[in-house]
């Protein structure tokens, strides 16, 4: 019968009309549909039934551990009265040279013989420029660079408001941990085994040692990349 | 290999020997077909006089009929350009012979293969317009990705962007000393523009639009009954039916379509002159960039390529997470390619709704795993940058997986069925529209989906197999009216596939939990242990995508990176599908096409 497909699809479509009171209903004695936690991972998991929309900025959805948007540097929680801690940044650059968009500027700080201080005088990322590809923190060698949760950055001026230096680029380790716990201990723990292997390393002085503390935290880079650990 | 035992390969490819097919060319043309001698390069290098006949020769009689890809090298320490053509076999399948022209800097002059393969035709339009290779005897050689008024050929080694720092990355400006500067304000809009000789800015888009429309050739006679005036008319760049930024200039007869000529480029951003910038990790994320739906397969494409060219193994479990993940986001471009199709049907936005609900749920996956819903920037070379998560939207990753694969997306699919297969609206808008013969849709080098509908059975993951599909089992979904009601159906047919796929892949990763995800150590920066060239080649969910690499020894960036895109030569085809059609249909023919402009532009 010509026609006959034409309802067969809005019998799909009903159906889905139905479905989105039916949760409705179902929610109406446990605090509501929207505006609740518990009912929006529900909404979102593979179990949500009938509408799945998001009432951002009302509601949001949680974001993953890995998820990733501009970078910021890791400082020492701070003593009391100071903002920052000590930067965890040792001014290596690495994470300038991976950078895709070269978007990072790092000015190597300088001690007063002259010599390079690992420790960075200032740090620049053009924010307009980043691609929030990660790579800087996955490269860095010493955990000082993570991508941030923080996703809502807008603002009234583009030209100076994106360019991020230091001071706007720093958060205390303890933040770091709680948006990504899980990640935050795995590193914590490799972290802890390169040191492991440094002091075993001084023990027995010999060849090969540099070549064994490599590979010890080649080792433990591959501890934080297996799921184990996060 | 772990315990589970995977079946021996069953791949329906008898190798075809290339070597007796570059034996038999030397034979018939000793004075013009050499092999490539260079180190790490293969295939052969033939004189610009006789390259048509060896395509001829080729097509015809030696089984290689399907040219894959065409692209421009600049050689310029030995004052050279190269056009490199990868010629494949779609009966036989296996790898691409890899033919070469070379042809002097100053006046870089090589014959036009669009008599041999229609295919070539936007390729080498390409060609010209990054390299300035001349082809003689193209039908319509203009620029394609850059408009008329762009000065010099911007693929040339020596060719400088306005905003040039240094010929590679990383650049020095930006440690130990880094004092930050936005390059806009070094070489501020407007003054970093730079005209052909003779080209006044203004006025000349008159002529450059008659140009444009001047490509469009037909003859008076054709038309019978009530007689009418052709007319040229416009459609797009903003248009919402084109899918993104893209033009065509249609001439119609009355409604009746009798010439079409797309226009894009509108995205470019030399895509591939910022790959040769960067160094070989950088180019990853870029490539999230090319067919943002499906990141995941670009990334795949990409560090095949260098893998290749490395030597570089990848361990069991990383290869079938690569597998889970590329085929996911097969399902996820074809249900956006649906709802999009449906949508340009007239079917708006409520196909395309009910299938997101099931997209969003994969890119929950891809942003628990790789950090990012679209910008995956997930596969390394040698393995993938992370596992699996511990969980995905507060569920553990495997009964996540395991509802989705299981559940939702063969409900999904099946709904979908339901919902648009039988409707009459669907059916007499597609039936017989947009017809590609099988032919044609070969020697217009179109891949994929489009391919496969009309009745060619080519897939990558068969024919030219990569990663673990030959050990799983899974047919190559195929049409045979080349309409588009059966592009839109073979997409059906593909995800049913995928999820075939899927549903094997899923106790390999359960097994192989805890399992390295990447050979070899993580480095920031990677150099070439070899000098060579590499073609990495996979089925991405829009057809063949190709990445075509050289590099030097001890390089540490591609000399050479270009880009295959299935979406770009796929469009070669859109005017031979859309003859004799009316407007409205055009529209419905783009969108069983499925282009996506990042790609199309580069
Ligand atoms: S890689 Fe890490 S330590 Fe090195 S400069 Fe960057 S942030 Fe600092
Ligand atoms: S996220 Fe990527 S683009 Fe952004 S600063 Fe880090 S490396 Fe550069």
């Amino acid at each position: 019968m010509y026609g006959l497909g034409i309802l067969k699809g809005m019998a799909v479509t009903l159906k889905h009309f139905v479905n989105s009171y039916v949760d409705d209903i179902f929610w109406s004695s446990r605090g509501g549909r929207y505006y609740n936690d518990e009912a929006l991972a529900v909404r979102q998991s593979p179990q949500g039934k009938g509408v799945i929309t998001v009432f951002y900025p009302e509601e949001k959805l949680a974001v993953p551990e890995r998820f990733r948007f501009v970078p910021f540097l890791v400082t020492d929680d701070p003593a009391p009265g100071e903002r920052w801690g000590h930067d965890w940044c040792t001014s290596c650059g690495i994470c300038a040279k991976v950078c895709p968009p070269q978007c990072i500027w790092i000015k190597r700080g300088k001690q007063p013989n002259g010599r390079p201080k690992p420790e960075p005088e200032e740090f620049y990322i053009d924010i307009d420029i980043c691609m929030n590809c990660g790579l800087c923190a996955e490269f860095c060698p010493f955990d000082a660079i993570k991508m941030d949760h923080d996703y809502e950055l807008a603002s009234y001026n583009r030209t100076t408001a994106h360019i991020h230096d230091k001071e706007r680029l720093s958060k205390p380790i303890s933040y770091w941990r709680e948006i990504a716990p899980k990640k935050a201990a795995a590193e914590a723990a490799a972290r802890q085994f390169v040191e492991e292997a440094k002091a075993k390393k001084k023990d027995k002085k010999g060849e090969g040692e540099e070549r064994e503390a490599r590979l010890a935290e080649a080792m433990a880079r591959q501890l934080v990349y297996k799921g184990g650990l996060y | 290999m772990s315990e589970m035992t995977l079946e021996a390969p069953a791949v329906g490819v008898q190798e075809y020997s290339a070597t007796a097919v570059i034996a038999t060319l030397k034979e018939r043309y000793p004075e013009h077909v050499s092999d490539d001698g260079r180190e790490g390069y293969e295939g052969i290098i033939v004189h610009p006089d006789k390259i048509v006949e060896v395509a001829r020769d080729l097509q015809s009689e030696l089984g290689y009929n399907y040219l894959a890809s065409l692209t421009g090298v600049d050689l310029i320490e030995e004052n050279k350009l190269e056009v490199v053509y990868h010629t494949a076999s779609i009966q036989h399948g296996g790898d691409p012979l890899v033919l070469k022209v070379q042809v002097d800097r100053d006046n870089p002059v090589v014959p036009s293969l669009v008599p041999v393969w229609p295919g070539a035709d936007f390729q080498e339009r390409e060609a010209y317009d990054m390299y300035g290779i001349h082809f003689a005897g193209h039908p319509d050689l203009r620029r394609i990705l850059t408009w008329e008024g762009f000065h010099g050929y911007p693929l040339r080694k020596d060719w400088r962007e306005p905003f040039y720092e240094e010929d590679v990355k990383p650049f020095g400006s930006r440690w130990p000393g880094g004092e930050v500067f936005r390059a806009e304000e070094r070489n501020p809009y407007g003054k970093n523009v730079q005209y052909p000789p003779g080209w006044v800015p203004e006025g000349s888009e008159h002529e450059a639009e008659t140009e444009a429309y001047g490509g469009i050739t037909y003859t008076r006679e054709q038309s019978s009954g009530i007689k009418t005036e052709k007319i040229t008319i416009n459609m797009g760049p903003q248009h919402p039916s084109t899918h993104g930024v893209f033009r065509m200039a249609i001439t119609v007869d009355g409604e009746t379509i009798v010439g079409l000529k797309p226009v894009m480029g509108y995205l470019h951003r030399n895509h591939e002159k910022i790959g040769e910038r960067n160094t070989f990790i950088q180019n990853i994320p870029y490539t999230d960039r090319l067919d943002y739906i499906s990141s995941m397969s670009n990334n795949h494409g990409y560090v095949l390529a260098v893998e290749k060219l490395m030597g570089q193994s990848v361990p069991e479990r990383a290869e079938w997470i690569r597998i889970l993940m590329v085929e996911l986001t097969r399902i996820v471009n074809h249900l956006w390619a649906l709802g999009f199709l449906l949508n340009d049907l007239g079917a708006l936005q409520t196909p395309m709704l009910y299938y997101y609900i099931e997209r969003e749920l994969i890119l929950d996956l891809f942003e628990a795993t790789a950090g990012s819903r679209m910008m995956c920037n997930y596969m390394r070379f040698g393995g993938v940058a992370y596992d699996l998560p511990d969980d995905v939207r507060g569920q553990p990753t495997m009964k996540f997986l395991h509802d989705i694969i299981h559940d939702r997306l063969p409900r999904v699919i099946e709904q979908g069925d339901q919902l648009m297969t039988g409707n009459e609206i669907v059916r007499s808008r597609g039936i017989g529209v947009g017809y590609l013969s099988p032919e044609d849709a070969i020697a217009y080098s179109t891949a994929g989906p489009v391919l496969r509908a009309s009745g060619v059975p080519y897939d990558i993951r068969k024919a030219n197999p990569y990663s673990y599909y030959p050990h799983l089992k899974f047919d190559v979904a195929v049409r045979y009216n080349g309409d588009i009601y059966d592009r839109f159906l073979i997409r059906i047919d593909e995800m049913q596939q995928s999820l075939r796929i899927l549903q094997q892949v899923l106790p390999y990763l359960k097994e192989t939990e805890g399992a390295p995800i990447n050979d070899g150590k993580p480095q920031y920066a990677i150099r070439m242990p070899r000098g060579g060239e590499a073609y990495g080649r996979v089925e991405n969910p829009k057809g063949e995508l190709g990445y075509y690499i050289t590099a030097k020894r001890r390089d540490a960036n591609p000399s050479r990176y270009h880009v295959r895109a299935p979406s770009f030569i796929n469009l070669t085809a859109l005017e031979k599908m859309s003859l004799g059609h009316k407007v409205a249909d055009v529209v419905a023919i783009l969108g069983s096409i499925d282009i996506v402009l990042g790609e199309v532009d580069r």
